[in-house]
């Protein structure tokens, strides 16, 4: 921690009290969706072969997450359109 | 009468359900409250020794469940108070022996002579569980700064909230201030953030509960001597309606202190 984040009372981001809130925030999300990440994984591929059999997309980056708020959980999927200048790059 | 019943749980074991409900127990008696302390913990008895009420206990709450005695004889009434109970859990027994129905029926009796019936319940999420928070009026989730603790916390907060009792409220305990000053514990923010529910006490690690704990002789009966046993009283405190403000457990730094400032506009 650097003599700066002392002053202000901020945690390094690699200390363990940092890692155990990470931790818990991810394994909270999947507790409380009941969703693993197994599970997580064939909806994402699922979503991409919908969606793509419509619009062009660019799979690689295809996300899906949780988004938490109090105690809501959100699914959320970011799913970035191939646009025609992204298609001609490819 | 309008008693309040309140329900100690965990889902974790371990975390201090059963010192806290001793602590909160005495703290709210002190205060002038008529209490019982209900240990629904059937086959492992302890609120018992943590009070040091083990050797006049003659019947128990599965005695009452099946008739064998009338609620007051199973009453353990504790001299030091005035008005505080013990209902002890039966020893021999398992968590089968009694039903959720069970559980209201007594504290509706319960209900009738005090002020405040808390119930220390087991751990875990089952049966046991079920019938500790089957009778609550209001709940409290006792957590330790800890991966699985919290986890386990959050759990129990989703089963309460699926009946729709969302009246739980969060005690964080057995914080370790130097640790979370390194960085090496979840702070009270953090765990606050995570469970999104409201907190109702905060209570520092402390040697003096075990030694109490050895004596039989719960920590908040001298309410001034450490920060755990005016964290106990605080705590009962806040379900009377006081506002408390919470323990300072850090001093803060020049800079934390200036941007707070500026953080308040200056007031």
């Amino acid at each position: 921690m650097s003599f700066f984040e002392r002053l202000i009372g901020r945690r390094d981001k690699s200390s363990s009290g940092e890692v155990a809130k990470e931790r818990l925030r991810l394994v909270l999300a999947h507790d409380r969706a009941d969703i693993s990440p197994a599970l997580l994984d064939m909806l994402k591929d699922e979503i991409v072969t919908v969606i793509s059999r419509h619009v062009a997309i660019d799979v690689e980056s295809v996300q899906v997450t949780f988004s938490q708020s109090a105690r809501e959980t959100r699914l959320v999927a970011d799913i970035p359109l191939l646009t025609r200048r992204g298609r001609r790059k490819r | 009468m309008a008693a309040r019943v309140v329900t100690i749980t965990s889902g974790k074991g371990g975390v201090g359900k059963t010192t806290l409900a001793a602590n909160l127990g005495v703290a709210l008696a002190m205060q002038g409250q008529r209490v019982v302390v209900v240990d629904a913990d059937v086959g492992l008895r302890n609120l018992d020794v943590m009070l040091g009420l083990e050797n006049r206990v003659v019947y128990d709450l599965v005695d009452v469940v099946e008739g064998r005695c009338r609620l007051r004889q199973a009453l353990v009434r504790d001299k030091r108070l005035s008005e505080f109970f013990l209902l002890p859990a039966a020893q021999t027994r398992d968590k089968s022996a009694v039903q959720p129905d069970d559980m209201v029926r007594v504290c509706e009796s319960l209900r009738e002579q005090h002020d405040f019936v808390l119930i220390d319940s087991p751990a875990g999420i089952e049966q046991g569980f079920r019938y500790a928070v089957a009778p609550a009026d209001e709940i409290l989730i006792v957590t330790n700064p800890e991966i699985a603790a919290v986890r386990d916390a959050d759990r129990v907060i989703g089963l309460i909230e699926a009946e729709e009792q969302d009246l739980a409220q969060l005690i964080i305990n057995r914080l370790r201030p130097d640790m979370v000053r390194r960085g090496e514990m979840l702070d009270i923010a953090d765990v606050v953030e995570l469970l999104a529910i409201d907190l109702i006490g905060i209570v520092p690690e402390d040697k003096a509960i075990l030694i109490s704990a050895n004596r039989g002789q719960p920590l908040a009966f001298s309410s001034d001597s450490s920060l755990a046993g005016r964290a106990f009283h605080n705590i009962a405190r806040r379900l009377l309606g006081k506002d408390v403000p919470f323990i300072t457990l850090h001093e803060p730094g020049v800079l934390e202190r200036f941007f707070r400032f500026v953080r308040s506009g200056g007031d």
